[in-house]
């Protein structure tokens, strides 16, 4: 398990204080962190303790009560209708695919690659077979998500959130819903993705990938980041002890 | 046997020219109707409060009021405040707002089965909430409430014969004018229905052909 250096790349992606709040309940209480450009982090804490919550405040799809947002330098949170540009620089993958269901494999990764960007039909569709290849899809080019395994379809959503050429991807437990075959398939596009340098947000419970993969390992719990920490400092060092407590795998010397 | 009183040479021409007014009075108004439906249905699921609730009434309304009524209203009673309209277009404007009333329960029934998550995965990609109702969620919604629109659009071909009722000499109109003259209802009238069975028939194998065009594998039952 090599860790990559990530000190020297700049960050693209500043979290500050964010708070959210449903009724009574305090989802995301005071959560900060930055995120270097080509990082991978992953998420990992308890059910309900708001990680999910984290990701859609990112792209605004959760508006949160307080704390920003920054991407390159620029708010993210108010932007106001200049959201729309944002989202284009910040995909997603959901834990249920949320593939556009009417629309062929090819044409969930270019409508909107037509609608947003405005690239002319010939070029999209260029672009979106590229893409399909590139997740291995390129078979599976006409046919409807009804008609696709569980690990193609997040498979195509991948495809689908890379064909905006985003800046940072958010995946919010890409695997949650597929068993453990699907699994390795989609995790195994991701560990490409970010082999390749794209800058990753997970949010997961597959923790050989969190251990592999990661660049840093942030443990959430009641809407908090509690500890946070390369892999091999999570293994091995005693600051992280609720960490390993919680996965259970791993023993105090 | 009936004794036929009358020479179909001198009816059917009659009809026939019923017959055109009828098929524009349908052809004029369904396209109007199917419109006005997703404009309603837009308003009452994405519109504030103000919007959504205008919407509502507009449908309790539409829906509560007889269409008998609402015709007579359009060409009888609103000249009376000074806005004059023919007797075709009255039948054509009632029947937008009546059809457009029923279409958009269908519509907006649509619209809500389609689940969140694809407005959610419109908006991530970035699309304006108008981007994702248009490219993914109308698409989606028009055809789970297809069937529904394909019944109102049956009973807008058998309620335009309400518009003889404000004037217009559609085929029912021009049936019963020429049935009273030479005493014969019951063959002008059956030579009608057969008219509306085949229209109905007709409507029924393009809907049917519709659905089957625009049917995607694994998606809404089809």
């Amino acid at each position: 398990m090599v860790m990559h250096e990530m000190t020297d790349s700049e960050i693209i992606l500043r979290v500050e204080d964010i708070h959210k709040c449903y009724g009574e309940t305090e989802v995301l209480n005071g959560v900060s962190f930055n995120v270097r450009c080509g990082e991978t982090k992953v998420f990992i804490g308890p059910s309900g303790t708001g990680k999910s919550t984290l990701l859609r405040c990112i792209n605004q799809l959760t508006v949160p009560d307080s704390g920003s947002i920054w991407l390159n330098d620029e708010e993210v949170t108010h932007s106001g209708p200049l959201i729309n540009q944002f989202r284009q620089k910040i995909g997603m993958v959901f834990q249920n695919f949320n593939l556009f269901d009417h629309l062929t494999a090819v044409g969930n990764v270019e409508i909107a690659l037509i609608r947003v960007k405005g690239m002319n039909k010939a070029d999209a569709r260029k672009k979106a077979l590229l893409e399909l290849s590139q997740v291995g899809l390129l078979d599976k080019a006409n046919a409807y998500p009804a008609e696709l395994s569980g690990g193609q379809a997040q498979r195509l959503s991948i495809a689908r959130a890379l064909a905006m050429d985003p800046e940072v991807i958010l995946f919010d437990e890409p695997t949650s819903s597929l068993d453990p075959e699907l699994t390795r398939e989609v995790l195994e596009v991701m560990r490409r993705l970010a082999r390749a340098g794209m800058t990753m947000l997970v949010v997961t419970h597959e923790m050989g990938f969190a251990l592999s993969v990661a660049n840093e390992i942030l443990f959430m719990e009641h809407g908090k980041i509690v500890e946070q920490g390369s892999p091999s400092d999570i293994q091995t060092s005693p600051a992280f002890a609720r960490t390993r407590q919680f996965l259970g795998t791993f023993h105090d010397d | 046997m009936i004794q036929l009183q009358f020479d179909f040479d001198l009816l059917l021409p009659v009809l026939y020219q019923g017959a055109l007014v009828t098929l524009a009075l349908i052809l004029v108004s369904a396209p109007f109707g199917f419109l006005n439906g997703i404009a309603i249905a837009l308003g009452r699921v994405y519109g504030n409060r103000f919007v959504s609730k205008l919407c509502h009434g507009y449908v309790l309304f539409f829906k509560g009021c007889p269409l008998l009524l609402l015709l007579f209203i359009i060409y009888f009673g609103l000249p009376s405040v000074g806005i004059t309209f023919t007797a075709f277009t009255s039948a054509v404007i009632g029947f937008i707002l009546c059809n457009g009333a029923y279409n958009s329960e269908y519509i907006r029934g649509g619209i809500q089965s389609v689940s969140r998550g694809q407005m959610t995965a419109a908006l991530s990609l970035g699309m304006s909430g108008m981007q994702a109702i248009r490219s993914i969620i109308l698409p989606q919604a028009l055809r789970k409430s297809l069937p529904g629109l394909a019944n109102e659009f049956i009973y807008l071909i058998k309620y335009s014969s309400l518009a003889y009722m404000i004037t217009v000499i559609e085929i029912t109109g021009a049936g019963k004018i020429f049935a009273a003259k030479y005493f014969a209802f019951f063959e002008v009238f059956i030579i009608i229905g057969i008219f509306y069975l085949a229209l109905v028939t007709i409507a029924g194998q393009v809907i049917a052909r519709i659905e089957k065009k625009i049917a995607i594998p694994g998606f809404g039952g089809v």
